[in-house]
């Protein structure tokens, strides 16, 4: 199976925003890959190996992203997981917008011709989740999204993917090609059924580490480099940010002496009960 | 947190990428995995199996063995770069891998054979099989050459006798280098060799742990010989060059020791800060008291003056030059510094830092080891004292 797995670099959550003037001020950012892209790597690695026959590959994991030339740090790093090729499209986040990426990664697999494409449900920087329902719609591909379980069915020809909706989990069956998102519970130790790993295998919760090998076989994998032009994308940005503002500061908090007091509060004042 | 970009080192020493991605991937195992683990360790005095498990699986017991001998023959500044990550997590972590990546295998890859690489170091460099390296003795500590452990020679092999304390991993062991005296006439010019011994040996036993001030989870032990035959083929470098050998060893130890420490103070700082400005006195977050500011001001200095002297002595060796002097220096100034920075970081705390269920107390009395082993801070100057007189600097 061949896999093409999307991956943003978004700073890291913990870091505490600085707004300048009407954007982010990123100059002392520290990036990171987007945790719901590093599932997805892990997802694919899942799905291309034998984990019951000490991790042989069967299968390629291509992984792509579109941004400066510094994201090549994350790209390594998912090459370092254990990916096999890595492409990175140049871009500036502030010219791209979910459109644009679906559009680069529609024509990335009309020229790859990937079986699946796997992405995170959402990237935690913008929090659009619409990327990869815009490139199932144009590639005309089924999709799944919100994936938490992923079973391989049909001889490799199909998909089961459990959803998490919210009335619980929706199981739908894919043909391939498709394009499939993929929510936290994908990298619990159970999550992936590929026909070819034992199916009581555990793996350890969570996207796998490196190791030092896979680190230092990362820099000798090839990262190709291409342009939004050279792919022949001409979609527009669509999306315009009008205003950017820190959200207002809390309010201390009041010290109550009793839980009828609370109680009190809440109705009366804050008016939550 | 705070993190080594936020000191801006990588204006002073960019780091090769394939190095900034071991030290990310390393700081997101340590953040995730063993940092949470610190109190639990301290509490049980153990390494938690599993977290064992990932390091072999990860490669951590390999950096510094030759990719030919199954290790990954990482650079020195890619392992100063991995230890000074590891430094933020429990010191065992450390201690747990350094036999394997230092003192316990810098014999054998530096003065070993062929057969003897090939034999041993596969195994020690997947964690299969742990290592120590046994020179001090109750009467040889700081005096290394008084050392009075004797190996007599008995056709193909050498009779070994002696005593041998304070040896880190030692009840763990499954292969210790051990120096002993051959030749009592000539001791450290010519009269000492080294040997491997296997875990075992007749004759070889773990008298007892020896009780340390420290967390004891990666203990210090007692190691007796009596007339245990150790084959000539374990015999590690030339008969009587064993001396030499060690103090090549000791050196080579020096910039991860460095490491270390520098990785250490930076959780020192990184709980300190954290508390500062969470606890509150006299109506205010302690962080606002110029008292607390300056411990934290002279510990942040402390790293930022370390960091890239460490760097630039590690990428030099890397290029082939002697840094003996600069490896005593930076043994010496950041086993000092720890020392200071765990001080204020439990000033900083105040009674909550004497407290056990506190990081930095255990993070304190560790610390306290820094400025003992591997080579006192005295022993450092005078190493670095006789650099200076002989007109290196």
């Amino acid at each position: 199976m061949k896999i093409l797995v999307t991956a943003k670099r978004v700073p890291d959550p913990e870091q505490k925003v600085k707004l300048k003037g009407n954007e982010l001020d990123q100059s002392a950012t520290n990036w990171q890959l987007n945790q719901f892209d590093e599932y997805a790597v892990e997802t694919a690695l899942r799905l291309t190996e034998n984990a019951s026959a000490g991790n042989a590959r069967d299968g390629e994991v291509v992984v792509v992203s579109i941004g400066p030339k510094d994201v090549q740090q994350q790209l390594r790093s998912t090459l370092a997981m254990g990916a096999d090729k890595a492409i990175l499209v140049a871009g500036e986040d502030a010219e791209l917008d979910a459109e644009i990426v679906a559009r680069t990664i529609q024509k990335l697999a009309e020229r790859d011709k990937p079986d699946l494409i796997l992405m995170g449900k959402l990237a935690a920087d913008s929090e659009s989740n619409d990327a990869g329902q815009r490139l199932a719609g144009y590639l005309g591909w089924p999709q799944a999204t919100f994936a938490g379980t992923i079973e391989v069915v049909d001889g490799g020809k199909a998909l089961l993917v459990g959803r998490e909706v919210d009335a619980g989990i929706e199981t739908k069956k894919v043909t391939l090609p498709a394009v499939v998102t993929v929510d936290l519970r994908i990298v619990a130790p159970h999550a992936i059924k590929n026909g070819k790993t034992a199916k009581d295998h555990a793996y350890a919760e969570g996207p796998r580490y490196a190791s030092l090998k896979g680190i230092m076989a990362a820099k000798k994998k090839p990262i190709e480099d291409t342009t939004l032009q050279a792919l022949g994308v001409t979609a527009q940005k669509r999306i315009k940010t009008t205003t950017l503002e820190a959200p207002p500061a809390r309010k201390a908090g009041i010290k109550v002496q009793s839980v009828e007091e609370l109680v009190q509060k809440l109705h009366s004042e804050a008016k939550v009960i | 947190m705070l993190t080594a970009e936020n000191y801006g080192y990588s204006g002073i020493v960019q780091l090769p990428q394939d190095i900034e991605l071991l030290r990310t991937q390393t700081r997101r195992l340590v953040d995730r995995d063993l940092r949470p683990r610190t109190l639990e360790i301290e509490r049980e005095r153990k390494i938690p199996e599993e977290l064992v498990a990932t390091l072999r699986e990860l490669g951590y017991f390999g950096i510094t063995i030759p990719e030919r001998y199954g290790g990954l023959g990482l650079s020195t500044l890619a392992h100063a770069v991995l230890q000074e990550e590891l430094g933020r997590a429990h010191a065992a972590f450390n201690m747990l891998i350094s036999g394997n990546n230092g003192i316990g295998v810098m014999g054998l890859v530096l003065a070993g054979s062929e057969e003897q690489k090939e034999r041993w170091l596969p195994r020690l460099a997947s964690g299969e099989w742990i290592a120590a390296f046994a020179l001090t003795e109750p009467n040889a500590g700081s005096d290394a050459q008084a050392i009075e452990a004797r190996a007599v020679r008995d056709g193909d092999r050498f009779i070994l006798n002696g005593t041998k304390h304070y040896i880190s991993r030692g009840d763990i062991a499954d292969l210790v280098t051990v120096f002993a005296v051959t030749d009592p006439a000539t001791r450290a010019r010519g009269g000492i060799t080294a040997f491997v011994v296997e875990r075992g040996t007749p004759g070889f036993r773990v008298a007892r742990i020896q009780d340390s001030m420290g967390s004891d989870v990666i203990k210090q032990a007692e190691l007796v010989f009596e007339d245990c035959p150790v084959p000539a083929g374990n015999v590690v470098g030339e008969i009587g060059q064993g001396f030499a050998t060690a103090m090549r060893i000791l050196d080579l130890g020096r910039l991860s020791l460095a490491a270390r420490c520098l990785g250490t103070m930076e959780e020192l700082l990184s709980v300190s800060v954290a508390h500062a400005k969470n606890r509150v006195q006299f109506k205010k977050p302690i962080a606002e008291q110029p008292a607390i500011q300056h411990m934290l001001a002279d510990t942040a200095t402390d790293i930022a003056m370390l960091r890239p002297a460490l760097y630039t002595a590690a990428s030099r060796r890397d290029a082939g030059e002697t840094v003996t002097q600069d490896a005593a220096m930076l043994k010496l100034y950041a086993s000092e510094a720890l020392g200071r920075a765990a001080d204020r970081a439990v000033q900083i705390h105040g009674g909550m830092g004497f407290m056990r269920d506190c990081v930095v107390e255990g993070i304190y009395r560790e610390a306290r080891m820094m400025r003992i082993v591997e080579g006192t801070s005295e022993i450092q100057r005078m190493l670095i004292a006789r650099g200076v007189l002989e007109g290196q600097r």
